[in-house]
């Protein structure tokens, strides 16, 4: 699968997801450590891909999100933006509001 | 015409921001001193008025494409209205993480 096939994939198929450098759990990068608490701290699962691991992925994701640097949350499909957007939403609690109204659709949906 | 003055000029030309701080956070990094790698900007401009965040980003990353491809590794925005300013952030502009070295990861 090429690389493009393979981002579109996993953001269908991953209605949280972050890409980052590094782990929530080891962290690479200033950047993506404040990104990947403030999604913790919404205390709902969430995917994750480390680009340092991928650098196919690093390379060809900014293109195709046309959106230059990491992190990046996508959720539903749809990017969502970067460290300083997931702060500040998250300051403003709207980030909390859509993780969880995210969450609950699709454990709702999987349950089926 | 040094990097940071580059992003003054493009985005004074292009928001007429009633203010505009573009802050060289290079030597927090893993770079060589006097680095022109890792930004800071806050800006506040009426053209943000009734535009997502994700959209005045996008707006600004498209004004600095050519700086983002070629010079630019990190860049931190914080764009404001002249209200949301006012209301919330005139005081307390939020700090940049610090670097934790993840560009010197190769695989």
């Amino acid at each position: 699968m090429d690389t493009i096939e393979r981002i579109k994939q996993q953001i269908s198929e991953n209605p949280i997801l972050l890409y980052m450098k590094g782990s929530p759990k080891l962290p690479s990068c200033g950047f993506s450590s404040q990104a990947s608490q403030a999604l913790i701290a919404c205390d709902e699962k969430f995917a994750y891909v480390d680009i340092l691991q991928n650098p196919d992925i690093r390379a060809e994701l900014p293109k195709y999100a046309d959106w230059p640097t990491f992190p990046q949350l996508w959720i539903e499909g749809e990017l969502i933006g970067g460290c300083d957007i997931i702060l500040e939403m998250y300051q403003q609690g709207e980030l909390q509001k859509l993780v969880k109204e995210v969450a609950a659709k699709h454990a709702t949906a999987d349950e089926k | 015409m040094s990097v940071e003055a580059t992003i003054e000029q493009k985005l004074l030309d292009t928001f007429s921001p009633s203010y505009l701080d573009v802050v060289n956070e290079s030597h927090q990094h893993n770079v060589p001193p006097g680095s022109e790698s890792h930004f800071k900007v806050v800006i506040v401009s009426k053209a943000f008025e009734g535009e997502r965040l994700i959209k005045r980003h996008r707006a600004i990353n498209s004004v600095l494409a050519d700086e983002l491809a070629e010079k630019i590794h990190a860049l931190a925005l914080h764009t404001y209205t002249e209200k949301e300013w006012q209301d919330y952030y005139a005081d307390s502009v939020p700090m940049s993480p610090k670097c934790r070295g993840g560009s010197k990861v190769t695989s």
